[in-house]
């Protein structure tokens, strides 16, 4: 019978969840990292059992992990003895070093980005929010930072390299911090063809390369932002989340900041779908495993009330793609609930019927089994949980 | 042997409890101490320097003997008792906020 295994990163550690196929009972192993800020984790399509981890902390900086055996044991990755002397006989150990690429051959134009003030700001390293192996190679992986960049590693996380061409393309001056830092939170490999990535970031807007990273371009027309002096600005969107299915690469869905939006010529162009939503606020968005028009959103008051209208806690499901919305609200919270769930904390198995996961800023993870028609906590008092991601396992 | 304390955050990381011992060169400095626990633990690398300027980073605090030595040049040689063995020099977390 296949199994599930729920990839909880929280405030204060990380978290395993796990269950047989039913998806019924469920053990819980952690916390893994106490007392670290886990933003995400994430395990490889092609080994699932190889993870990735982004554990990181104001005072102390950023920490990569790596599992190879499911999440029992970690390591940094390139600490072994025998990995960690150069030829020259230094140490190397440089699975936590994210510099960004300033050299001539790569990193030119370097650029500043927009500061909370409208001053010009220069980039500054921060954290990893997002990590996204690669759909090859278990050793090649992505790393969406904050101040807004994007890392790759080629070599199982040991070291990381900027793909310049993002920060440095001409809009960079133009990219600003979200109320939550200027992250790059998003990144959606298209397993069709693997030249193209698209990625998102707050308050910049999608972004695409079609040959591999080397150069990118904004895919923002069709959005709305009425906090920009140009409200249909090419960059400077806040866009929260985006997501696919997988068998329709083109068709992408967004969060933004106010708006749920879909395109379907791969970002190209971009159309309001929020329809009959009772707020369009949120962060994530996600789409169901077997049916590509189903989708997923947790509205949320406002930008600045940072909780479901009037303490209901309810997901929001569309099968015609958006536009049409219909509240799911079995087993959760409708009275006094005044969580959030962010933007990397909603994710989906591939089981059938499909399952559901989401976590809460207050410690809950639910769960549904049956495509969201019904809800169950797995978990209930966990710190706040800023990501979650699930495996389908054989 | 120098005896260090880190903060519990670093010892999670680290994978060590209490103080941890190390064999350093003299003479004993804030970047012989730190070369030396880079060089044990290398999974701290990164954590209480900047990886490319090597300078202390800014929410992290050295201190020994009752005193802070945050501010001292990296290469000044620390307290006797230090180098002795007889006093940990001191890794903490600045406290920021309640």
């Amino acid at each position: 019978m296949s199994k599930v295994r729920v990839l909880v990163g929280t405030r204060k550690g990380a978290f395993i969840l796990t269950s047989d196929g039913v998806r019924k009972r469920w053990k819980v192993s952690g916390p893994h990292f106490a007392g670290w800020e886990i933003y995400h984790m994430k395990g490889s399509a092609v080994n699932p059992d190889r993870i990735y981890a982004s554990q990181t902390s104001g005072w102390f900086g950023q920490i990569i992990q790596r599992s190879d055996d499911g999440g029992k044991k970690w390591n940094t990755p390139g600490s072994s003895p025998e990995e960690l002397k150069s030829p020259d006989g230094m140490s190397k150990a440089e699975s936590n070093k994210f510099v960004y690429d300033t050299s001539p051959e790569t990193g030119k134009p370097l650029t500043t980005h927009q500061w909370y003030d409208g001053t010009q700001h220069p980039w500054e390293f921060k954290r990893v929010w997002h990590l996204e192996p690669s759909l090859q190679d278990p050793d090649h992986v992505y790393a969406g930072v904050e101040d807004a960049a994007l890392f790759e590693s080629k070599d199982g996380g040991k070291s990381w390299h900027e793909l310049a061409g993002l920060r440095g393309s001409d809009t960079g001056p133009k990219w600003q911090p979200g109320a939550g830092g200027m992250c790059l939170h998003t990144i959606l490999l298209d397993a069709s063809n693997p030249n193209r990535i698209s990625i998102a970031i707050s308050a910049a807007g999608t972004f695409r390369t079609d040959d591999g990273g080397k150069t990118w371009k904004p895919i923002n027309r069709g959005l709305h932002s009425q906090f920009l002096p140009d409200p249909t600005a090419e960059v400077g969107h806040c866009v929260h989340r985006i997501a696919f299915h997988p068998s329709r690469p083109n068709t992408l869905f967004m969060q933004k900041h106010w708006d749920v939006m879909r395109s379907d010529n791969g970002g190209d162009s971009w159309q309001e779908v929020s329809g009959n939503l009772p707020t369009d606020f949120g962060f994530p968005i996600d789409v169901h495993a077997h049916e590509p028009e189903t989708i997923y959103v947790v509205p949320i008051k406002s930008d600045s009330e940072h909780y479901p209208l009037k303490g209901r806690l309810r997901v929001y499901r569309s099968r015609a793609g958006g536009n049409e919305w219909e509240a799911l609200t079995k087993g959760l919270p409708q009275r006094n609930c005044y969580v959030n769930v962010l933007r990397d904390a909603m994710s989906v198995d591939s089981l059938e019927p499909c399952g559901i996961y989401f976590g809460t800023t207050g410690g809950q993870v639910y769960a549904s089994a049956d495509s969201g028609d019904s809800w169950k906590a797995i978990v209930h008092d966990l710190p706040a949980v800023l990501s979650v991601e699930v495996q389908t396992l054989p | 042997m120098i005896h260090v304390v880190l903060p519990p955050h670093l010892r999670t990381l680290a994978r060590v409890d209490g103080e941890t011992e190390l064999e350093v060169k003299t003479p004993v400095t804030q970047r012989s101490v730190l070369d030396a626990l880079e060089a044990k633990y290398p999974m701290l690398r990164g954590t209480i320097r900047d990886h490319v300027t090597q300078l202390r980073r800014p929410m992290v605090r050295f201190f020994a003997c009752g005193e802070d030595l945050s501010h001292e040049p990296p290469d000044a040689p620390l307290p006797d008792a230090i180098a002795k063995g007889s006093e940990p020099f001191v890794i903490i977390g600045a406290i920021a906020g309640g």
